[in-house]
């Protein structure tokens, strides 16, 4: 069993995140990164699922050389590889060229199973799963909140606004995972020190022949024409309940009419 | 003018708020085409009228319910190739953003997710509008190739009607064998709590951590000011309450006019939920908790003695 997991190394969330005013583009080096904490939930399950069996699993990203990060941080929790693509043409790309890339990258690795978290914690957008299986014609299963393989088969438990589902889909297949499916484990330091000397592959666009004109901002279907932040919300009232903190509550929604 | 096509979330011929929300916007943009999939295409057919459908495309056969996004989105490759439309308006829900994904691919076109609003664009093509970064950001955005599909947001529009001639077109779509593979084996419907939906709801009340497990404040405080319910993460996480409820960057992201966050210290994953709410309002024993930078009115103090006191008040007033 071969599960490969797509991650993203994201501008922590945390922090002041930005924008690059040259071009529109996320500040991706004013903010420290680190690997989208959604995708901690991808890796903790292809690491369960390659320990209830025989299986190994590779981490694939694609960016800068500092989303290396994202992949240590992958290799500390226990994935066995690591891809990077790294490219300079890379920089700008939309989830369109990002799917182009991880899905050629993914053509050159041999899987089973492809996991990823249910989007990334900048761009949120949540559609790079459903366009890595529309562009290598394998199902998608999104949002999964449980996951399990039956010899080539694999069944997720999806809890929609409307239904809880369950979807069989044979594999390979790729699935996307929410945040209520696992715990993700931390680093051991036998985990951060075995990282050090696991095999981490660096591809270029080329080695994936892809043409540079495909991909980054200029290559992109939709442009950021402007950015504002948001303006900081002006200070309101706060009480101490003395006893009474609930009338006054009352008080506060009856005097700007919402009782 | 182009057409518009408009993506129909319904429940078995409910037509939901959203859509007449993206009906509203559509006809800002040109003329609305609705794109009903699956049965009660009839029953729906009034409430896309009253809201300017001029047309509604209809595709139905038995067993399109067994496969996920497949069904619509053959369908709307089908007729953005024969009608030509000017943008694609989707719900932007998880099931809308899978069928967005794969359209934008197989019709090389921009795509953008989670907008607030959408106009004609200064020339050519439209604007949108996103909240980004949790809430910190305002950005504004275009589609720069193909047709423009853009996700659109819950609450992003007030509805407004205008008769349209909503004129049924019937359209057969083949389902490619490679999207049958994937079934849907079962489907337990979730069962409805008689509140409000939560992204559409005007008044939220959420509970979180210092719930302690227990929501029937929470509850009962919700329901004499007709609320939504909502939950933290740290809620969710801990078993408290379904996730289905969840506000925050990983749950629902909501923008009512009155927001009241319980026992929730205000986490950037919980801002990002519910930050652009209108009136905030929040109540939680620790004063050094985020989530008072954000209030118009915050009581510190335990949410068990505030809320039923505050309910209790409500029901009085009410008389």
């Amino acid at each position: 069993m071969n599960i490969v997991v797509c991650v993203k190394h994201v501008p922590d969330a945390t922090a002041n995140r930005t924008f690059r005013a040259s071009d529109n583009t996320v500040d991706r080096a004013g903010v420290d990164g680190l690997l989208s904490e959604l995708d901690e939930y991808a890796v903790e399950e292809a690491l369960k699922i390659a320990e209830a069996g025989d299986g190994e699993v590779t981490v694939l990203t694609m960016g800068p050389e500092r989303a290396a990060d994202a992949i240590r941080k992958s290799l500390q929790m226990g994935v066995h590889k690591g891809v990077h693509v790294s490219d300079d043409a890379i920089h700008g790309s939309d989830a369109i060229a990002t799917s182009l890339v991880l899905a050629a990258a993914l053509k050159r690795i041999d899987f089973d199973l492809v996991l990823c978290g249910m989007a990334s914690t900048d761009g949120v957008m949540g559609l790079v799963p459903a366009m890595l299986a529309e562009r290598l014609g394998i199902p998608a299963l999104t949002y999964a909140v449980e996951v399990s393989i039956d010899g080539d088969r694999v069944t997720v438990r999806r809890d929609s606004d409307t239904a809880v589902e369950t979807v069989v889909a044979p594999l390979p297949a790729v699935v996307s995972v929410t945040d209520q499916i696992n715990e993700p484990r931390y680093p051991s330091f036998k985990g951060i020190m075995a990282a050090k000397k696991k095999p981490v592959e660096t591809w270029t666009l080329a080695d994936l022949d892809v043409d540079a004109s495909q991909v980054g901002l200029d290559a992109a279907g939709t442009a950021v024409t402007s950015y504002q932040a948001r303006p900081p919300r002006s200070s309101g009232t706060v009480i101490s309940d003395e006893g009474d903190g609930g009338v006054q509550l009352v008080d506060f929604l009856a005097a700007q009419k919402f009782v | 003018m182009s057409e518009i096509l408009v993506l129909v979330d319904h429940d078995d011929g409910n037509v939901r708020k959203t859509t007449t929300e993206l009906l509203t916007i559509a006809r800002r943009l040109g003329e609305p085409s609705a794109v009903y999939v699956g049965a009660g295409a009839e029953a729906a057919r009034e409430t896309l009228q009253a809201y300017g459908a001029e047309k509604v495309y209809v595709v139905d056969s038995p067993d399109m319910d067994e496969y996920l996004v497949a069904p619509k989105v053959e369908v709307l490759v089908q007729l953005m190739a024969s009608a030509s439309p000017a943008a694609v308006l989707i719900p932007s829900t998880p099931e809308g953003k899978d069928i967005a994904g794969r359209l934008a691919i197989r019709t090389d076109s921009g795509v953008i997710t989670d907008a607030v609003d959408a106009r004609p664009g200064c020339g050519e093509g439209l604007e949108t509008t996103q909240s980004v970064f949790a809430g910190g950001y305002t950005v504004e955005a275009r589609v720069t190739r193909g047709t423009p599909i853009v996700t659109v947001k819950p609450n992003s529009a007030t509805p407004e009607q205008a008769e349209g001639a909503a004129q049924v077109e019937s359209v057969s779509v083949t389902i490619p064998d490679s999207a049958r593979a994937t079934r849907i084996t079962d489907r337990q419907p979730r069962t409805k709590s008689g509140r409000p939906e939560l992204t559409e709801a005007a008044i939220v009340v959420s509970g979180g951590r210092g719930t302690g497990g227990d929501f029937a404040p929470v509850e009962a405080f919700a329901d004499s000011l007709g609320a939504a319910v909502g939950a933290s993460r740290a809620a969710v996480d801990s078993g408290w309450y379904p996730h289905a409820f969840q506000v925050g960057q990983t749950g629902k992201t909501v923008s009512p006019q009155l927001y009241v966050a319980a026992g929730i210290s205000g986490a950037i994953q919980h801002r990002a939920g519910m930050q652009t709410s209108k009136t905030i309002v929040a109540v939680n024993k620790d004063s050094d908790s985020p989530i008072f930078d954000l209030v118009d009115f915050g009581v510190v103090g335990d949410l068990h003695k505030i809320l039923p006191q505050a309910t209790e008040e409500i029901t009085r007033r009410k008389g």
